[in-house]
């Protein structure tokens, strides 16, 4: 695991922002971390960065406590928008970023054009637009050839094609073996690029699976008649109304089970919901 | 060294930088020696200052008193401002998120914007030093007196100069630490600096106790020091203290608005 937290807590006065969250992130990954405006996913994050101390509760990045010079240097993020001088170029603002983490010249040249912004190099901060911005931030993220990549909101405030722009750094980088820890509210985004995804709702992580477990392709919607003794008899089926849910199990298998013992089958077929449906139904976000 | 050599490069192409050192520059120049000069050649009232006391101030034997005295209020209001808002800005810019995620110890962080404060502030000194004794040589040499480099005193004012300097930087890094912003440090910082303790003097005139406090606050202590090693006819610039125990008072200052700066940011989030 690259990243554990152990029911990290952080609470400011009685209200717990962040509510004993327990999650991993494994090596090569690439983690979604979802949740509404509000849910505590930035308050995680600056937690795993050491810019905020937990209330309770413990965490490790690549082993090491957080925010610590030897997790910092493994760690490369861009957290709630870049934090740049205004009045410096691009290229200037890497290169006083790279003397932070002991990177080279040569280093902030290869991260300018791994995100395509060599010909704005020159230009100041302040003139660029946000997709530069952003880009400049992942830039700098990757300074030191980090081992973990965090991203906050990486496509806030960007239009589709600087969305789309991000969409595909990202996945270039995952494609490399990068480990990124993606944070965001656009659930397209997220069940594009990553491989797994915790959802944090009102503080408290509510789900932690892959993007498919979490749609439910492993889970099977049976409607039958009736559907109390459908219930008892597949075991481990979990009933919502006139709908049973029933995870792992072969369809074949389960309809003989409840021919033979005289039920009516109306419907059984995979799950399949949208991560839409699945956000909005985990966090009550509508 | 990483964190001084990051701040060192930003702060050296920050255009606040030397605008603050540009403005400074042209007040030490015109009060010091244009004002002086005019004074001297044809001003109907020179008020408190002799003809005499002119030629002493504008002499390059004494360029290090011309230093020192402008530092306890004015030029130290600039140094309170150029430390405030390097620290300050940062909150607002994002860049000490940018800065703490990137590695350094957080007490190394700030150690790294006050080691290049720090060189910052001996340019701006040694440039106030060459820019007066050039003014100063001009002036002797139009004049046609008799003219000699500063001696050993002239090195003791700029050691007095510079502690005063570090005195205001501290404050002022102090000030963008707690308030975490620029704007508010700057307006506190210039409050305190030519207000605060200007109106405590004028009150310390009717209460002895107060009085005797304005001597060791932060301008005042700067102010005894700046009066101990020749600098005179300056606003802020007093004879109530020792050089030694001004000199200590500062160090004291230093000591506290480093340390409190760097608890508070070792201590709070950063959210």
């Amino acid at each position: 695991m690259i990243v554990t937290t152990e029911k990290l807590t952080k609470r400011y006065g009685d209200r717990a922002v962040v509510d004993e969250v327990s999650l991993s992130v494994r090596r090569g990954e690439v983690y979604g971390f979802l949740g509404p405006n509000g849910a505590g996913k930035t308050t995680t994050i600056r937690m795993l960065l050491g810019l905020v101390q937990p209330t309770s509760g413990t965490a490790t990045v690549l082993g090491e406590a957080p925010g610590t010079p030897r997790a910092l240097l493994k760690v490369g993020s861009l957290i709630e928008g870049p934090g740049f001088y205004p009045y410096l170029s691009g290229r200037d603002n890497l290169r006083v970023h790279a003397a932070r983490r002991g990177a080279g010249r040569t280093e902030v040249e290869a991260a300018l054009e791994q995100v395509d912004l060599v010909a704005a190099a020159g230009e100041k901060f302040r003139r660029y637009s946000l997709g530069m911005k952003q880009r400049l931030g992942v830039a700098a993220a990757l300074l030191g050839q980090p081992e973990l990549l965090i991203l906050d909101e990486p496509t806030n405030g960007l239009d589709p094609a600087g969305m789309a722009d991000m969409r595909d750094l990202v996945r270039a980088l995952a494609a490399q073996g990068q480990t990124v820890l993606l944070s965001s509210h656009l659930l397209g985004e997220v069940e594009e690029i990553c491989d797994r995804v915790g959802v944090i709702s009102q503080g408290r992580l509510v789900a932690e699976s892959t993007v498919e477990q979490l749609r439910g392709d492993s889970v099977l919607l049976v409607r039958a008649d009736p559907i109390e003794k459908a219930h008892v008899l597949i075991e481990g089926s979990s009933r919502h109304d006139d709908v049973l849910y029933v995870r792992e199990a072969d369809a074949g298998a389960l309809v003989r089970t409840l021919v033979r013992a005289d039920v009516d089958v109306r419907e059984v077929r995979p799950l399949r919901r949208t991560l839409e449906e699945v956000f909005f139904e985990m966090t009550g976000a509508a | 060294m990483g964190s001084v050599k990051a701040e060192l490069l930003r702060l050296w192409k920050w255009p606040a930088t030397w605008v603050l050192i540009g403005v400074w520059l042209v007040m030490t120049l015109t009060f010091g020696y244009v004002f002086n000069y005019l004074a001297l050649n044809g001003g109907t009232n020179t008020r408190a200052m002799s003809q005499q006391q002119l030629i002493s101030a504008m002499r390059p034997e004494n360029v290090g008193a011309a230093v020192v005295r402008g530092l306890p209020m004015f030029g130290g209001a600039i140094i309170l401002v150029l430390a405030a808002l390097a620290v300050g800005s940062g909150y607002g810019w994002g860049t000490w998120k940018t800065t703490l995620t990137a590695g350094p110890r957080r007490v190394s962080a700030l150690a790294g914007a006050l080691g290049a404060l720090a060189v910052i502030v001996v340019v701006l000194v040694a440039l106030t030093f060459v820019v007066d004794l050039g003014a100063a040589v001009a002036v002797a040499s139009v004049e046609g007196w008799d003219w000699s480099l500063p001696g050993f005193d002239g090195f003791e004012a700029l050691g007095a100069s510079l502690l005063i300097a570090a005195m205001w930087t501290g404050f002022g890094v102090f000030l963008g630490v707690v308030t975490k912003g620029p704007a508010l440090a700057v307006g506190l910082g210039l409050m305190w600096a030519i207000v605060t303790e200007n109106l405590l003097r004028g009150v310390g005139s009717l209460l002895g106790p107060v009085e005797s406090l304005t001597e060791v606050l932060p301008g005042g202590s700067a102010g005894n020091l700046a009066g101990a090693v020749g600098g005179s006819g300056a606003p802020g610039v007093l004879n109530s203290l020792s050089g030694t125990t001004a000199a200590l008072f500062l160090v004291g200052y230093v000591v506290v608005f480093v340390g409190a700066a760097t608890l508070l940011k070792v201590r709070r989030d950063l959210v």
